[in-house]
């Protein structure tokens, strides 16, 4: 293969999510050179479909401090979360949506002018009091607000894009340095390689793990899969969130701000069910404890419809008023995907697969950190990661509703400022490892294999099936195992994948193929994680062990993919000024 | 049920050509992408853009029975057979259904789409009633997909001079912000024959967003702006 063009950066992004975006601005702002990458236009990417809102202790519904916030969301992550992080994160979210709002956000407002702030999951005042109004929302089409006012700031900061580019891996000197990426212009077919001193990853979730999900096509977890061949390990990866309101069957998502509304569900007998599971909170639990409790009485035959296989979110008493004010997205696309108003008909939800708590390590700077050298938070050179696909941890092993828009911006800002410092001190680039450069062409050039064999559409239906049944809401030791085994025979059968599109110009089918080898490496990390870790935390339960085991297993998983390799590291219990909330019981 | 899809590689095909295909498996509620999406599980070569599968992230605009649409948002069942499924019209073609955005994306860059204000920034969020914040409603929710633009006759002959639909809502959507400060020097980078006053009404736009937003009306409400403000 002939040697790929170059070119030079300060810092190369990975992503052009919320994440990206907030980090892109702060470095375009103090006028480093940031090249922006992304598989698809910016706006495009999957921040833009959040709904609800982000969350800060701004007090203008009702009275709030960033302490509330955080103790709600150290309890809401079951006390994996590392408390450093989340007291930085809660202290920050004011002074950030505050900055969106002088950005442009076309935020909901109150009669009195302010930003307009909903009740949402496990938000409460006064550490567990009352119910707490933090969510900050436009309409219910937040992320759509947030990612083109972003996109737009960065325009007018001149910021470059490499818009419809799919990174392909990191570029890793001998000294484990990493010193940028080979990407590919999806629309020539050319490779490209960008050599930068900083390498921000920020390339999402991988919710196409699952068949039924809330998450893009786009979704594949792409950037986690690229630290996993860069042979560095991902946290935390047995810890997904499966939502409790995704349209059933179909896996659109229905904000949790339905409920923080005033929705809230019932069964095939009419009954409020959460009542009994969290009789403090009802519908507005934690998100593993709706799930769970839906994922229950489903299973117990309490579903609606003729495979009672879902529940009714009533949001019929709201009237329409607040439906078209608040909910809008909502209805729109009940109509289109249901051709029912929630305003008169209640929505047939059940839980879906929706976000991943764990990700690439990084400590509370985005900068990727990895036991190398002396330990566990050794920085990686010239590596930095924020969004849904890095794991700081602040959601520990479940995220509260309104944490991750609020985790990407506060993170990919903090990301943005190291990196700056480190450009600082570090004026050069380090010389170009070419035999980096060959391994990730050769990735590249396993697509070039002519001839028959498997398709990729057909494996990756089969993995999201697998991925559904065998790592799902409810986990045994069984069930996993017998993921795992096939898991590992789907993963030898990649090497029989042949192309069909030999074509160089936009090959969407080669995007597939280089997508479905990320999703497998990332179902192993899922499967392996959930397999060793033996409790139930959080979103991952285990009939087997019902209970949450602190003297064993408060810790974070680290897998490396050589050999499927599993290492632990504790929890930072000890936040930055405050005192630690020690683990307790979690009821709601 | 049969579809008839605008088929064109460059790396291959000397011109373009309508491809047939057949697919028997037809669910109830089944969105035009579902269909493309089995399609392509038959034959990879066919190409196209989507990502959501919800209407949101303005990937997936295509001309489908002579009308610009979402193909996620499409629902099969209304459709007329063969469903005839081409890329945008006026667009450069780079493969299959897959057209060249730059202009339209150019001509968004060129209203400046961001929010000025020179004031000193407040600690606070700065305020805004519901009402200045309802006048925004309608406007914001755009996300680019260039189903209006690419539908505008208007734009197919001046796609560099005439900004379009798209463009001219996210003009007034700044316009329409009571927290902008630069209205002038927006009302003034619309001047001249072209940037604006090449909208001669014919509504296309407005029929085709997948949003049902209005641009005909926010380029009505930039002109009765331009009015007062030339008085
Ligand atoms: C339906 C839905 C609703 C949600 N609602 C809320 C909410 O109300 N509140 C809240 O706090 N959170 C919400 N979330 C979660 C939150 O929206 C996401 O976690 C967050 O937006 C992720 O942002 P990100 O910047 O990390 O990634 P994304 O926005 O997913 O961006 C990833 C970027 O990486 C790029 N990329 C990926 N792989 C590659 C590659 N190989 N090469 C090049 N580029 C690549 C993509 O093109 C994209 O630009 C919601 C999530 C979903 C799915
Ligand atoms: S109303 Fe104006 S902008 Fe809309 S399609 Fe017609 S000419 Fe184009
Ligand atoms: S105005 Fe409507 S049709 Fe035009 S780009 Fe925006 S959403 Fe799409
Ligand atoms: S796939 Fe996102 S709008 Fe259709």
């Amino acid at each position: 293969m002939k040697t790929p063009a170059r070119r030079r950066f300060d810092t190369l992004i990975l992503g052009a999510g919320g994440a990206g975006l907030r980090a892109a601005l702060q470095l375009a702002r103090a006028e480093a050179r940031v090249a922006v990458v992304s598989k698809v236009f910016p706006t495009r990417s999957h921040t833009v479909a959040a709904q609800g809102g982000v969350n800060a202790a701004l007090g203008n519904v009702s009275p709030d401090n960033w302490h509330w916030h955080m103790y709600d969301t150290v309890k809401g992550g079951d006390y994996l979360g590392d408390q450093d992080a989340i007291e930085y994160m809660c202290r920050a979210a004011p002074k950030i949506v505050y900055e969106l709002e002088h950005f442009g956000v076309p935020f909901s407002r109150l009669d009195n002018g302010r930003i307009y702030q909903r009740p949402f999951g496990g938000m409460t005042r006064d550490f567990g009091g009352e119910q707490a109004a933090r969510t900050c929302a436009a309409a219910d089409r937040t992320g759509h607000a947030i990612l083109h006012t972003l996109f737009q700031q960065n325009i007018r900061a001149r910021t470059h894009f490499f818009d419809e580019y799919f990174a392909i891996d990191l570029l890793r000197d001998d000294e484990g340095a990493v010193l940028g990426a080979l990407v590919l212009e999806i629309e020539s077919g050319e490779p490209l390689l960008i050599e930068a001193k900083t390498t921000l990853i920020a390339s999402g979730g991988c919710g196409q793990l699952f068949r039924t999900t809330t998450n893009a096509h786009i979704n594949t977890g792409d950037g986690m899969a690229m630290v996993l061949r860069a042979g560095l390990p991902l946290q935390d990866m047995e810890f997904f969130q499966f939502h409790p309101t995704g349209i059933a069957g179909k896996g659109m998502l229905i904000t949790e701000g339905a409920r923080g509304e005033g929705g809230y569900l019932v069964n095939r007998e009419g009954e409020r069910f959460m009542e009994r599971y969290a009789p403090h909170a009802r519908d507005l639990a934690s998100r593993d404890v709706v799930s769970r409790a839906i994922a229950t009485e489903i299973r117990e035959g309490r579903g609606c419809g003729p495979q009672k296989d879902h529940v009714l979110l009533k949001l019929d008493h709201l009237g329409s008023g607040v439906v078209a004010q608040r909910l809008p997205g909502i209805r729109d696309m009940c109509r289109t995907f249901l051709h029912i108003d929630p305003a008169e008909t209640p929505i047939p939800v059940a839980p879906t697969a929706h976000y991943v708590m764990g990700g690439i390590p990084t400590n509370r700077f985005g900068e990727v950190v990895a036991p190398e050298k002396t330990g566990a938070e050794d920085p990686v050179p010239g590596l930095y990661a924020a969004g849904e696909c890095a794991c700081v941890s602040v959601h520990g092993a479940n995220r509260l509703g309104g944490n991750s828009l609020l985790d990407i911006l506060v993170f990919g800002r903090a990301a943005g400022k190291r990196i700056i410092e480190f450009l600082s001190e570090h004026r050069n680039h380090r010389p170009l490892d070419e035999a980096a450069v060959e391994r990730a062409l050769q990735r590249l050039a396993r697509w070039d294999r002519r001839g028959d064999g498997e398709s990729v559409a057909t494996l990756r239906d089969e993995l999201t099936r697998l991925m559904e049944e065998h790592a799902s809401v409810f986990r045994t030791e069984a069930v996993m195992r017998d993921g795992v085994d096939k898991l590992r025979a789907l993963r030898a059968r990649i090497a029989d994948v042949r192309l069909r599109d030999t074509s160089r110009v936009f090959n969407t089918a080669r995007i597939e193929a280089l997508e479905l080898e990320n999703l497998v490496d990332i179902s192993m990390a899922t499967l392996a994680g959930a397999l060793a870790r033996e409790e139930s935390r959080g979103a991952h339960s285990r009939i087997d062990f019902p209970q949450r085991d602190d003297a064993r297993w408060m810790k974070h998983s680290l897998y490396w993919r050589k050999d499927d390799r599993l290492e632990w590291k504790p929890v930072r219990t000890k936040p930055l000024s405050v005192d630690s909330f020690p683990p307790k019981e979690r009821v709601y | 049920m049969r579809f008839r899809i605008y088929r064109y590689d460059p790396d291959r095909d000397s011109a373009p050509r309508m491809q047939d295909y057949q697919l028997d498996d037809i669910r109830p509620g089944m969105m035009l992408r579902d269909a493309l999406i089995a399609l392509k599980a038959q034959d990879e070569s066919l190409a196209f853009r989507h990502s959501c599968g919800e209407g949101v992230c303005g990937s997936d605009g295509m001309n489908i029975n002579g009308r610009n649409g979402l193909a996620c948002i499409t629902p099969l069942a209304g459709l007329k057979e063969p469903v005839e499924i081409r890329p945008f019209p006026g667009m450069p073609v780079i493969r299959d259904l897959i057209v060249d955005m730059s202009p339209f994306y150019r001509q968004y860059r060129a209203v400046k789409p961001w929010l000025v204000r020179e004031d000193p920034e407040p600690e606070v969020e700065v305020l805004q009633t519901p009402a200045q914040r309802a006048r925004l409603d309608g406007l914001y929710e755009c996300i680019l997909c260039g189903c209006c633009s690419t539908a505008c006759p208007s734009f197919w002959w001046n796609p560099e001079r005439f900004l379009g639909p798209a463009a001219l809502l996210q003009a007034w959507r700044f316009l329409a912000d009571s927290r902008d400060q630069h209205s002038e020097q927006r009302l003034d980078q619309l001047e001249g024959p072209y940037r604006l006053f090449r909208c001669h009404t014919i509504m296309n736009c407005v029929e085709v967003c997948p949003k049902g937003l209005h641009p005909t009306r926010a380029i009505g409400q930039i002109k009765a702006t331009m009015l007062k403000h030339a008085i």
